[in-house]
């Protein structure tokens, strides 16, 4: 065996090499040559990516609403109500009951409302039997705050108030009964009697009950209605810290004989669990928003197969120029990952516009947390990467003389 | 890539002082009902700074025998070794760095890209050596002028004639100083005038030190070549040399 032949060049020749910037190059010159069709297809990804981007934006933009909400309410309010007596029967809370409740060492406030049993309408000429769902509670004067209300229009019952007809009405009670004009010209048929409207509230997150309801002073529920006086449910702050304590003890201060006909609730929970719930419906949209993805995936699958058909020529070009199978297959990875990847950022940036416009709408702060963005990009580049696969790995395995024999 | 694998096909590579192709025996044989033996024992030696013309009527096998010569198709039996590697010892990797480096080719169907200019269809020449850009670019552009189209380098490939595209097709293929350069029918396409023109250019890059191997169908261009390799059936029917 004799040594390397004596040749001009003998000896290996450099292995061929395709830079990484050049496949990126190579990749967008193949989408560039067909720039309607990388659109279209790119379209199918961007909805996907759009969808699920909106979705989980929607809903953390609804959280965050919900959790500024409830820094601003704050979460130390507790509701106790009367249960069912072991008979069955609707218990009542005992009518000194508001007192003793005040009386509990961490209590900083404390209010009641209690039924009464009458019916409000706009005018007296409306028949008894149409009702309109409209409760009225007697209320003591400290409920606003206790409760963390506003009034929206007109003013809050004070203790001079609180003795004579007048009413103030929930924010979903002055919409039923069309009464916007709170100056005291409006009056409503309660009872046997009119009431004039002084006031109308704001929707009150932590207690949605008052929203139905049409609010008359305790003193004038006693004297012109027949009120017994017993509260239906009282409203009870105390520090953050305490809540736990204070609910325990709540019971059984209430009503000492029987603690079990006494509920006692926390109406943050409520506000909280409304907000998990809507996760639900997020993982539904956000499945739905995969589907999209996983079609658009198809949509970009099916334009690599043909282009990977069209293009042979090329490829059996390239190959004469020194690629090896595993540029080929490089280039048209790349070309797949770089188009889903273009649906993705206009996905992205879609799903952002879409989630600014809605939490703008509603008044929300936008939260679009930054691993969104990254498992969009994240998903893009899977989905381009799996719809580019088997396209590549055709093109690679293509044989240069068929390839270059291709009409 | 294992580079010593390549070091070993150089070194057994049949003896042969300034061989850049020694094909011996080689058969190539398409599968179908019937097969078809494009190639039946064909034996070549092509020493470098040669020019050669490989004549034959159609389906003759000079095709598959430039594809042979160009490593883009193997050899079902014989030896094929091209610039002193034995061919049929290589993987793709090493073929491929083979035809990046050492082997050009031009098509009768150009197979340039008509949407960049000239001067990118021929610096892609390059994309498989791993040259950056703008190197790319320099060698395009000196080679283009070479060929005579300094003028032409920012037009896009399908703003050119012919007979210009096909001068790109050749600046891309011998922009990185190939050692071989393989021409199929490379004036199939154009008029007389631009054919004439191309093969001008085959010429002078021989004259240059290029090893040119060119298809023909054209006995009168073929009789310009100073040496004729005849396919007939694929077998040479002769091979002659005219002494100048
Ligand atoms: N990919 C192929 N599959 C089957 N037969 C082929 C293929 N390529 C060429 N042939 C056949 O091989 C023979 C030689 O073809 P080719 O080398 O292209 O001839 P030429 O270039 O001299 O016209 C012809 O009969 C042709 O039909
Ligand atoms: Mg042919």
């Amino acid at each position: 065996m004799t040594g390397p032949k004596p040749n001009g060049r003998a000896g290996a020749p450099t292995p061929s090499r395709l830079r990484p910037r050049d496949v990126l190059r190579v990749a967008a010159s193949g989408l560039r040559a067909r720039p309607l069709r990388a659109v279209l297809s790119a379209l199918g990804i961007a909805v996907g990516i759009a969808a699920m981007v909106a979705v989980v934006g929607i809903s953390a933009s609804s959280r965050e609403e919900v959790t500024e909400q409830l820094e601003a309410l704050g979460t130390n309010l507790l509701t106790v109500a009367p249960g069912q007596t072991l008979g069955g029967q609707q218990a009542t809370l005992p009518e000194g009951s508001v007192d003793m409740v005040a009386r509990v060492g961490p209590v900083t406030s404390v209010s009641a409302v209690g039924e009464v049993d009458a019916s409000v309408y706009r005018s007296a000429e409306i028949e008894e039997t149409h009702t309109n769902g409209l409760t009225v509670l007697a209320t003591r004067t400290d409920l606003l705050d206790t409760v963390g209300g506003t009034v929206s229009s007109g003013r809050w019952l004070d203790d001079a108030l609180a003795g004579y007809p007048t009413v103030v009405l929930g924010a979903n009670a002055a919409e039923r009964l069309g009464v916007s004009r709170t100056d005291g010209t409006v009056s409503v048929w309660l009872g046997d009697e009119w009431f004039t409207v002084v006031g109308t509230l704001d929707p009150v997150p932590l207690a949605p009950e008052l929203d139905s309801a049409v609010l008359i002073g305790w003193p004038a529920a006693m004297e012109v209605l027949g009120f017994d006086g017993a509260p239906t449910t009282i409203y009870e702050r105390s520090p953050e810290s305490a809540v736990a304590a204070v609910r325990d003890v709540l019971p059984a201060t209430v009503n000492p004989s029987s603690p079990e006909e006494v509920t006692v609730s926390r109406p943050s929970d409520a506000l909280a669990a409304q907000a998990a719930t809507d996760e639900t419906l997020t993982t539904l949209l956000l499945a739905l928003g995969g589907v999209a993805l996983l079609v658009g995936g198809i949509g970009v699958a099916n334009t690599m197969v043909i282009a990977v058909l069209e293009r042979r020529s090329e490829i059996g070009l390239r190959r004469a120029l020194g690629a090896t199978r595993a540029h080929v297959r490089r280039q048209f990875l790349g070309e797949s990952v770089l188009l889903a990847g273009l649906g993705g950022v206009g996905g992205a940036v879609l799903g952002g516009g879409l989630t600014a416009a809605f939490a703008s709408t509603r008044g929300w702060p936008l939260a679009l947390p930054a691993w969104v963005l990254a498992a969009a990009a994240g998903a893009t580049i899977v989905v381009g990467a799996l719809a580019g696969a088997y396209p590549a790995a055709r093109a690679a395995r293509m044989s240069p003389t068929t390839a270059l024999s291709a009409p | 890539m294992s580079t010593d694998t390549l070091a070993t096909a150089a070194s057994t590579g049949a003896a042969g002082a300034d061989a850049v192709v020694e094909l011996e025996d080689v058969v190539r044989v398409y599968p179908g009902h019937p097969p078809v033996r494009a190639l039946r024992g064909l034996s070549l030696r092509i020493d470098r700074g040669e020019l050669v013309g490989i004549v034959g009527p159609s389906g003759a096998g000079k095709s598959t025998l430039l594809h042979i010569l160009g490593t883009l198709d193997q050899a079902d039996s014989g030896t094929v070794h091209i610039d002193g590697h034995d061919v049929g010892a290589m993987n793709d990797r090493q073929l491929s760095a083979l035809r990046a480096h050492r082997i050009g080719f031009v098509f009768q169907q150009f197979f340039l890209n008509p949407g960049v200019s000239a001067l990118d269809n021929v610096a892609d020449g390059l994309l498989y050596t791993g040259a950056p850009l703008a190197r790319r670019r320099r060698r395009a552009r000196t080679t283009l002028e070479r060929v005579g189209l300094g003028n032409r380098m920012h037009h896009r490939t399908n703003e050119l004639s012919g007979g210009q595209r096909q001068r790109v097709a050749v600046a891309r293929a011998v922009a990185g100083r190939p050692s071989m350069l393989l021409a199929d029918e490379p004036t199939g396409a154009l008029d007389s005038a631009s054919g004439a023109g191309v093969l001008d250019l085959l010429h002078e890059l021989h004259s240059a030190g290029t090893t040119v191997v060119v298809i023909t169908p054209d006995h009168d261009v073929a009789d310009s070549l100073p040496r004729q390799v005849h396919i007939l059936d694929g077998r040479i029917e002769h091979d002659e040399r005219r002494t100048r």
